[in-house]
């Protein structure tokens, strides 16, 4: 440590510091300077990179926003596929680039509408999907080689990309045109967001059979968004998102290899999706990491040989856990200071939550002012002007660095316990997230950390914003439809497809194919997990606390 | 308590209502009205045989409970199950959460699942286990199971409620050379590897039956080794075979009697521990009063003085 | 009559897997000495119900973050009362608007409903003062 810094350290100590804290949302520590000498030598060549060159810390592309902005990629859909249809065509006539889908609880745990699960959540959290029939209404008038699709499904992405493989099929669209991305990341739903269907072994079957039938068929198609978001949703910190969501991808790589793909034949086909949380420089140095330690992985460990698989791409929203009740509006700030720590980080596509998403689904006004917010940064803030402007600077890197040495602790704990799917079953991620929502919910409450609105700066009253309302009807109406087409299709076609389906997954064939002729035959997603279920069983898990 | 208003949550017990089999339970965990319940209750109950399942956690035993409650079911047996987790020490709260694994009798009424925290006791069960099975009896329910988790000691109490004990291993962990470092293999009726789709199953159970060689010699019952799978839904029939032969051979032997004369006894000897704790309480409460000018000394010289004093007075006992 | 100790089942509701505020209550309410029967997610009234009344708890404790909350809290207090249980009290938590907040209070569907910004302390205390007022009558 030089002079200079030691004598600036014992000036500062002999002063007085304002009570804290001084750490940072997942309560790491920060130091008051970061300085030459007391922060790590960084070798630019080898740690950092120019944009668009290994190990791509500073970006994947050589001309970052001066060559193309993000995405602003909005997640939305609800109700039925009708009104997310007018929804969407309204989004696009906004000047939004892509669209996102949000499916409704059913829909995502594979239960008709009409099951008695899905009583009361058909269309609560986003659009109703029973069959094809619902999903080429969803994209009507919509050309499908003209947007990219993001669809946020995973337990059964299979059955919900089929449809929408075959809607695009009946609009004369090759699947090759295709762009878009399904979720289908089911190790992350084990680990936090809990909406599996079947056990971890026939769930990564179904996975590889994706990336395999993709390569065939859809090659545009990112056929997985290895999602670190819902691992910080439930309460991870920065760095356990980080980790946890670079295990996974990791371990669906090893999968593919396992299946006997090429690395190189499907890793330019994995993409990423993070959290970006309040605490600026923390998310940033997140970003800057996971893209060198991904690309570092795939070329060293996994000796992946094309430029495009090196690559991380990833698509981040921003947080809703960070959202509050209290004073709403204070939640269009927050977004903001997020999206631009996503933006800083490099991000390829964003989704800036709404100010209500913590009391309901987004009104239009709410949906409005969040896109807004992400024109303002890309328009006004100039901080697209150059790129990775933060790069050089002593506590960026630093904060970069331990995070990559953070994250290669947490690697090698995983591999003592058998690799990610040992680690779900030894509840280890589990108890990692529930340790550090808990230690952050107590945070709060002892005011070690202040959140605007919630335990400092209260106002009294209740503050109220108008919120979106999901007519009850929906559910009936989508339940009749349903009822409907089980009666006008072919049912002895279904029953057919439906049995193929069934001895397929007894053996070993990949089972897109038979899927999609399920789907050619109206048949529903419930029918199809249904009959999924009794060969692969259901997961249910341990709860750890 | 009202003694009417207690033998009418008594008699609707006996009518098989749900709420009072549950009220009653957690009053004589409670230790209100525990002595008058459980003699009504032991009345009419004790013919009914209890199947512990023990093992350490994350083993699988939730799961093989709601497996083996789905046989029994197929035979139209009413099923009541106590699960015993442990209680926080600093808090003397718990997170019970074995009825996760046993959702597929969530609401049939002919099942009862009981979840019981340990509340300081040490070991795997706790004094109000065998009451509260006991009051399931009286329930009505004939298929009683007891699932706790096992470490090292606790077997042993679980000897001393249920009259055949499973223990439930996992391939590939250790849990079988631990299981013979803590003694496990003297209390097993039966021995179940589960998860028996993990590898190392078949070399686990080469293990056992080897000790078993060893220890068994010459006794009459010689504990099966069963691999089960609730995955692959393998091995779970054979599980409640074995069991049944084990009741069986514990009628036919007469170690069921033998063992239930030993529990008796102990039963005995934990009431009459409850009683002397009381009593206890109660000398030290006279003793503080007569602490007086005690304070220089140490622990073992006060106490001694102290017991001198109390003694002396020789009204303690009442 | 003094039952010692307070049990409470912390139940989710609905087919979403948000859990988080859920097992950070049931940790706070352990460490606030209280037994907590956890559920699982993906439950149905009916079988939170009768978890509720084997287990004779105090309090059932839901966290809603589906939107469901307008059917979920009536239909468990209708079970409750279809049971004999309405001794059996009903809080809950999630994402619901203040005005369904005051609606479902006000008609009796819930004891009370906590915002996400409430403290584990707050249902805590909350939990105490209401059973000590309860605790005296039942039975």
């Amino acid at each position: 440590m030089s002079n200079n810094f030691l004598s600036w350290k014992a000036n500062y100590d002999a002063k007085k510091e304002r009570k804290g804290p001084f750490f940072t949302v997942s309560s790491v520590p920060i130091d008051p300077l970061y300085a030459p000498g007391h922060t790590a030598e960084i070798d630019y060549e080898r740690d950092l990179g120019n944009p668009g060159e290994y190990p791509y810390t500073r970006g994947v592309r050589s001309n970052m926003y001066r060559g193309r902005l993000w995405t602003m990629r909005m997640f939305a859909g609800f109700a039925t596929a009708k009104e997310s249809n007018e929804r969407y065509k309204f989004l696009l006539s906004q000047g939004q680039t892509g669209l996102s889908v949000a499916f409704d609880m059913p829909t995502i745990m594979g239960y008709d509408s009409d099951h008695p699960r899905a009583y009361g959540e058909v269309g609560r959290v986003g659009v109703a999907i029973d069959s094809l029939q619902d999903m080429e209404t969803l994209f009507r008038d919509i050309s499908l080689d003209k947007v990219s699709t993001s669809m946020t499904i995973n337990a059964p992405a299979s059955i919900i990309w089929s449809m929408y493989v075959v809607a695009a099929e009946k609009q004369g669209i090759s699947a090759n045109k295709l762009t878009g991305t399904i979720q289908n990341d089911i190790l992350k739903e084990y680990i936090a967001q809990k909406s599996w269907i079947f056990p971890p072994d026939p769930s990564m079957r179904l996975i590889t059979d994706i990336f395999k039938f993709s390569k065939e068929h859809v090659p545009k198609w990112n056929t997985i968004s290895i999602s670190g978001y819902h691992i910080r949703e439930a309460g991870a910190t920065a760095l356990q998102e980080l980790a946890f969501t670079l295990a996974d991808g990791f371990a669906y790589v090893e999968a593919g290899v396992k299946a006997g793909l090429d690395v190189d034949d499907f890793a330019p086909r994995l993409s990423f999706f993070f959290n970006s949380h309040t605490d600026f420089f923390e998310e940033i140095a997140k970003y800057r990491a996971a893209r060198r330690i991904w690309a570092r992985h795939m070329k060293e460990k996994y000796g992946a040989k094309k430029e495009e698989s090196l690559l991380m791409r990833f698509h981040t929203q921003t947080a809703g856990c960070s959202l509050t009740g209290p004073q709403p509006e204070n939640n269009i700030v927050r977004t903001a200071y997020q999206a631009m720590a996503a933006v800083l980080g490099g991000t390829q596509s964003l989704h800036t939550n709404s100010m209500d998403e913590v009391l309901a689904l987004p009104s239009e006004k709410a949906a409005q002012i969040a896109l807004r917010t992400q024109q303002v940064l890309a328009y006004e803030t100039g901080v697209v002007n150059t790129i990775d402007p933060l790069a050089g600077s002593y506590f960026m890197e630093t904060l970069t660095n331990q995070m990559e040495e953070g994250a290669e602790e947490y690697f090698q704990k995983i591999d003592e316990l058998g690799g990610v799917l040992g680690a779900i079953r030894e509840n280890f991620f589990q108890q990692e997230i529930a340790d550090a929502a808990y230690r952050y919910q107590k945070e709060i409450e002892t005011n070690e950390r202040i959140i605007v609105g919630i335990n400092d700066f209260v106002n009294e009253g209740k503050d109220k914003i108008d919120l979106l309302k999901i007519d009850p009807e929906v559910e009936l109406s989508q339940i009749t439809r349903l009822k409907d087409l089980k009666q006008s299709r072919d049912n002895i076609r279904v029953q057919t497809t439906l049995s193929d389906l069934k001895e397929a997954a007894q053996g070993t064939d990949n089972l897109i194919p038979k899927i999609m002729d399920a789907v050619r035959a109206y048949a529903t997603e419930g029918e199809m997990v249904a009959v999924l279920k009794e060969v692969f069983g259901e997961y249910r898990e341990q709860a750890v606390f | 308590m009202n003694k009417e208003l207690l033998d009418q949550w008594l008699a609707r017990l006996f009518d098989r209502d749900r709420r009072a089999t549950a009220k009653l339970i957690s009053w004589v965990e409670d230790d209100v009205e525990r002595e008058y319940i459980m003699r009504a209750v032991l009345k009419q109950t004790g013919q009914q045989m209890v199947v512990g399942i023990t093992g350490p956690p994350g083993a699988g035993k939730s799961s093989l409970v709601e497996a083996l409650t789905k046989l029994y079911r197929g035979k139209d047996e009413r099923v009541g199950i106590v699960a015993v987790d442990p209680s926080s020490p600093y808090s003397g709260g718990a997170i019970l959460g074995d009825r996760i694994r046993m959702q597929a009798h969530g609401t049939d009424r002919d099942v009862f699942i009981r979840s019981m925290g340990t509340r300081g006791h040490l070991g795997g069960v706790t004094r109000s286990t065998s009451d509260v099975l006991r009051i399931l009896e009286g329930g009505g329910y004939g298929r009683l199971l007891l699932e706790t988790v096992g470490v090292g000691q606790s077997e042993l109490e679980i000897m001393q409620i249920a009259d055949t004990v499973v223990v439930v291993l996992n391939p590939g962990t250790g849990d079988g050379i631990q299981a013979i470092k803590a003694g496990i293999m003297e209390v097993a009726d039966v021995f179940v590897i589960n998860k028996s789709d993990l590898p190392g199953s078949e070399r686990m159970k080469n293990d056992i039956e080897m000790m078993l060689n060893l220890n068994c010699d010459g006794k009459a019952w010689r504990p099966p080794v069963v691999l089960t799978s609730v995955i692959d839904q393998n091995g779970l029939e054979t599980l409640r075979e074995k069991i049944e032969a084990h009741q069986l051979y514990m009628l036919e032997s007469g170690q069921r009697d033998e063992r239930r004369k030993e529990r008796l006894r102990q039963e005995v000897w934990r009431h009459w521990k409850d009683r002397l704790q009381v009593t206890f309480e109660n000398v030290w409460q006279v003793a503080q009063e007569k602490w007086g000018d005690l304070e220089n000394g140490d622990s073992y010289e006060l106490a001694g003085e102290l017991w001198r004093r109390v003694l002396r007075e020789d009204k303690w006992h009442e | 009559m003094n039952k010692t100790r307070i049990r409470v089942l912390v139940g989710k509701p609905g087919l979403d897997g948000h859990d988080r505020g859920a097992k950070v209550i049931a940790r706070a309410l352990r460490d606030a000495g209280m037994e907590v029967i956890y559920s699982g997610l993906h439950q149905t009234p009916e079988q939170l119900v009768e978890a509720a009344i084997q287990e004779d708890v105090d309090l059932i404790g839901v966290s809603v973050l589906s939107g469901a909350h307008m059917t979920i809290f009536p239909r468990i207090k209708e079970l409750l009362k279809e049971q004999n249980a309405e001794d059996i009290l009903l809080m809950g938590g999630g994402t619901i608007p203040e005005e369904d907040i005051v609606t479902l209070v006000e008609a009796g569907h819930a004891e009370a409903l906590f915002t996400p910004g409430a403290t584990t302390t707050e249902i805590v205390s909350w939990i105490r003062d209401r059973l000590e007022a309860s605790k005296e009558v039942s039975v």
